[in-house]
C-alpha cells in the first residue's frame, strides 16, 4: 500500500529541486487544451482502484477492453474506407484493398447518394463520382460487391440519412448471392444525431429521422442479428474541431440518446444495445487518445448498466472502429503524412480498437491512389506483426499518466453530459445550437494557436520548403464518370418495370403516413429498382427537410 | 472613415464541410469586415442572390468536395449575366493546383488552400479593398 501523503512529500521537494531547471516555450497543453503536468505519480491517480475502476479485459467495467483475449485471440479489423467514380472502379479498387491484405470493407458514396439525390439531378451537377462511389440503385450495388462473398466480408457502409435503403440494397446484394439478411455482417453508420451536429449531410428533421432509425433496430433484431445498426461517432465531431473531451461527451450522450429512442419505442433495452457500436477519431495527442478510449469504454458500460438497467454483457460493450485524424495532414510535404497516421494508428491499437482505418498521405490533395492506400495499410500491418504492442493486453493501463488522464477525460465528459441533461438532451441542446457553437469555438482557438505558432505543425508554420514539387501520384476523377453514371440511371428507370415501381413507392409513401416498419418496404421499392432519389423524394414528401440556423 | 470591407462566406454545392469556412469567417469578423455566411448546401443561385442582395464586395466560396469546377464557373457565370464585375472572388477547399491556375483564369482572385493563415487572407482582402472601386461606393 502506497503511502501517498510521503509521496506527495517528496514530491514536492523534487519540484523544489528541480525548480531552476528551464522549461521549452510550449504550451504544454494536450492538443484539447488540457494542462499536462510534467510529471505523474502514484498519488495522482490515489482513487483509483483497480478492481473496481480497471478490472480485466472482457469484464465490467471493461476499461481495458472489450474482449478478454483481445489482439492475442483475434486483430483488430483492417478496414480502409473507399470508394469513387462509378460501382465499377470502386469494385476495382475493393479487390485490390482485399488482396493488400484488408479484412474488411468499407464503403465511401458519393455526395448525391449521401444527400439523397439521384447522378442526375440538377444539385448533383459536378458531384458525381468525386468524393465517394455513384450508387442510385440496387443495380450500382450489385457491381460494386462483383465477386465479393458477403457471407465471408463484412462491410461498413458510411451513410446517414438514406442509411435504410443502402441497408436494402446490401440485403437484396446478398439475397442474390444466396445468402440470407441472418448471415451478412457489417454496419451503416446511421448515426443522425452527429449530422446535425457535425458532419452536416441531413435530409429529414431529427424526429422522423428517429423513427426511421428504430424502424432499422427493430427490423435488424429480427431479420439481419448480425448488423450493427448505428456507428455512433465521435470521428467528425473531432474533424470539425472538437476537444477530445468533446468528442467523447457528445459522442456518447448521442449514444444514450438511442438508447432512449430504442426504449420509448417498447423495445427491450437488451434486444438492440448489443448492435450499438462506436466510431472515434485517432488525432496526435498520444496519450490524450489513449485515455479517451479507456474512458469511452468505462463510462458506457457504467452508464448502460446503472441508468438503462441493461442486463445482457453485450449491452455494455464500447465496441468502436476508428479513424486516424483527417484534420491533422497536411497539404504541404505530404509524405510526413505517412509518420503522423502511424502515430495516430498505434494509439488506436493501444486504446483497444477492433476496427480501424488508416488515412493516406494524399487525402489533403485527393482521394487516395493505390501506392498511398498501400503504404496506409502496410502500417496496421507492421503494427500488427513487428511492433510486439498486440501482445499484452492494455499495455499502458497502470501508467500514473495514462490513468490520470483516463480519470480527467471521464469526469470532462461528465460535465457535459449533466450541461446537455440542464439543456433537455442532446435534440434540445442541437436546437439551442450549443454543441455546434463549442465545437466551431474549439476549432477557431485551435487554429489561432497555430498562426500564434503556440502550436507548431511541421511544414505549414515551421519546417517550410519553398516552391515544393508535389512528387506523389494525385488520384483524378475523370469528369467522364459524371456522363456514363447520368446515362445509366435513365437507362435504368426506361427499361425497369415503371408500374412495379410506382405501386411500390406508393406503399412506402403509406407507410411513412402511417407507423409500418419502413425496411420492408424499402426492400421491396429496392428489389423493383426504384432509386435512392426517388424513395428519398417519396420520404421528403411526408417528413420534410431539416433546415440549419447557420452560427459562427 | 474607411467602410468595413462586407464579405459574403458560402457553401456551394453539397460539401456539408464547414469548419474552414465558419474559422474564416469567424477571423475576417474579428479583423473588423462585415461577414455574412451564407450556412450549407447553397446552389450557385442562391450564392449571388444573397451577395447582391446584401451587396457584398467579396466573395468567399469554400469546396471540399471536389466539386469546385462546376460549382465556381457557374458562380462567376452567374454574377456576369447580373452585371456584377467589381467584386472580389476568392475560394478555398481541396483544390489541386492545376485547377487553381484554371480557376485563375476564369476569374477568381486568390485560392486559399490547406495551410493558409486567416491572418493573411484578412490582409488580402483588406489590401484589395483599398485599391477597389468598391471603397467609394
Amino acid at each position: 500500500m502506497e503511502d501517498f501523503e510521503k509521496i506527495r512529500e517528496a514530491k514536492k521537494k523534487w519540484r523544489d529541486r528541480s525548480q531552476k531547471s528551464q522549461q521549452r516555450n510550449a504550451l504544454f497543453q494536450s492538443i484539447s487544451g488540457e494542462p499536462v503536468e510534467m510529471l505523474y505519480t502514484p498519488d495522482d491517480v490515489e482513487d483509483t482502484e483497480y478492481l473496481r475502476d480497471l478490472g480485466f479485459p472482457g469484464e465490467y467495467p471493461f476499461t481495458r477492453g472489450v474482449r478478454d483475449n483481445m489482439y492475442r485471440g483475434r486483430l483488430w479489423t483492417m478496414r480502409q474506407f473507399s470508394g469513387f467514380g462509378t460501382a465499377m472502379d470502386s469494385n476495382k479498387r475493393y479487390h485490390f484493398l482485399l488482396e493488400c491484405g484488408q479484412t474488411g470493407l468499407s464503403v465511401a458514396f458519393h455526395m448525391p447518394t449521401i444527400m439523397g439525390y439521384d447522378s442526375d439531378h440538377p444539385r448533383a451537377l459536378g458531384e458525381v463520382g468525386r468524393c465517394g462511389v455513384a450508387i442510385d440503385s440496387l443495380e450500382d450495388m450489385e457491381v460494386l460487391f462483383d465477386r465479393i462473398p458477403l457471407d465471408k466480408v463484412s462491410t461498413s457502409m458510411t451513410i446517414n440519412a438514406p442509411a435504410a435503403i443502402l441497408l436494402a440494397f446490401y440485403i437484396c446484394v446478398a439475397e442474390k448471392q444466396g445468402v440470407s439478411s441472418q448471415k451478412i455482417s457489417g454496419t451503416i453508420q446511421n448515426d443522425i444525431l452527429k449530422e446535425y451536429i457535425a458532419q452536416k449531410s441531413w435530409i429529414f428533421p431529427p424526429e422522423p429521422s428517429l423513427r426511421i432509425i428504430t424502424d432499422i433496430m427493430a427490423f435488424c433484431s429480427e431479420h439481419v442479428p448480425r448488423w450493427n445498426t448505428i456507428s455512433i461517432s465521435g470521428y467528425h465531431i473531432r474533424e470539425a474541431g472538437s476537444t477530445a473531451a468533446q468528442e467523447l461527451a457528445f459522442t456518447l450522450a448521442d449514444g444514450f440518446a438511442y438508447v432512449e429512442a430504442g426504449i420509448k419505442t417498447g423495445l427491450d433495452v437488451d434486444t438492440f444495445a448489443p448492435r450499438l457500436s462506436f466510431f472515434f477519431n485517432s488525432h496526435l495527442d498520444f496519450f490524450e487518445e489513449i485515455a479517451k478510449y479507456r474512458a469511452a469504454r468505462r463510462i458506457w458500460a457504467r452508464v448502460m448498466k446503472e441508468k438503462y438497467g441493461a442486463k445482457k454483457r453485450e449491452s455494455l460493450l464500447m465496441r468502436f472502429h476508428t479513424q486516424t485524424a483527417g484534420c491533422s495532414l497536411t497539404a504541404q510535404q505530404p509524405e510526413n503524412n505517412i509518420v503522423r497516421t502511424a502515430y495516430q494508428a498505434l494509439a488506436a491499437v493501444l486504446g483497444g480498437t477492433q476496427s480501424l482505418h488508416t488515412n493516406s498521405m494524399d487525402e489533403t490533395l485527393a482521394l487516395p491512389s493505390e501506392k498511398a492506400v498501400q503504404v496506409a495499410l502496410r502500417t496496421q500491418q507492421i503494427i500488427a506483426f513487428e511492433t510486439g504492442v498486440t501482445d499484452a493486453i492494455d499495455p499502458l493501463a497502470g501508467s500514473y499518466y495514462v490513468e490520470s488522464m483516463t480519470n480527467r477525460i471521464e469526469k470532462k465528459a461528465g460535465e457535459y453530459f449533466e450541461k446537455i441533461e440542464k439543456m433537455g438532451g442532446v435534440i434540445k441542446a442541437i436546437e439551442k445550437g450549443y454543441l455546434q457553437k463549442e465545437i466551431s469555438d474549439a476549432a477557431y482557438r485551435y487554429q489561432r494557436e497555430i498562426e500564434r505558432r503556440q502550436r507548431i505543425i511541421v511544414g505549414v508554420n515551421e519546417y517550410l520548403m519553398e516552391n515544393e514539387k508535389i512528387e506523389i501520384p494525385i488520384l483524378a476523377i475523370d469528369p467522364e464518370v459524371e456522363r456514363v453514371q447520368v446515362a445509366r440511371v435513365k437507362a435504368l428507370r426506361a427499361k425497369r418495370d415503371s408500374g412495379l415501381v410506382k405501386s411500390r413507392l406508393e406503399a412506402l409513401k403509406k407507410a411513412a403516413e402511417g407507423k409500418d416498419n419502413l425496411m420492408p418496404h424499402i426492400i421491396e421499392a429496392s428489389r423493383a429498382y426504384a432509386t435512392l432519389g426517388e424513395m428519398i423524394e417519396v420520404l421528403k414528401a411526408v417528413f420534410g427537410e431539416y433546415k440549419e440556423i447557420p452560427i459562427f | 472613415m474607411e467602410r468595413k470591407v462586407r464579405v459574403l462566406v458560402a457553401k456551394p454545392g453539397l460539401d456539408g464541410h464547414d469548419r474552414g469556412a465558419k474559422v474564416v469567417a469567424s477571423a475576417l469578423r474579428d479583423a473588423g469586415m462585415e461577414v455574412i455566411y451564407t450556412g450549407l448546401h447553397q446552389t450557385p443561385e442562391m450564392i449571388v442572390e444573397a451577395a447582391v442582395q446584401e451587396d457584398v464586395d467579396v466573395i468567399g466560396l469554400s469546396v471540399l468536395s471536389g466539386a469546385h469546377m462546376t460549382l465556381f464557373p457557374r458562380v462567376i457565370e452567374l454574377l456576369k449575366e447580373k452585371g456584377v464585375d467589381d467584386v472580389l472572388i476568392v475560394g478555398g477547399g481541396i483544390i489541386p493546383q492545376r485547377d487553381v491556375d484554371e480557376l485563375v483564369k476564369l476569374g477568381v482572385a486568390r485560392i486559399f488552400r490547406p495551410g493558409a493563415r486567416t491572418v493573411e487572407i484578412a490582409e488580402y482582402l483588406k489590401e484589395w479593398f483599398k485599391c477597389s472601386s468598391r471603397a467609394s461606393i
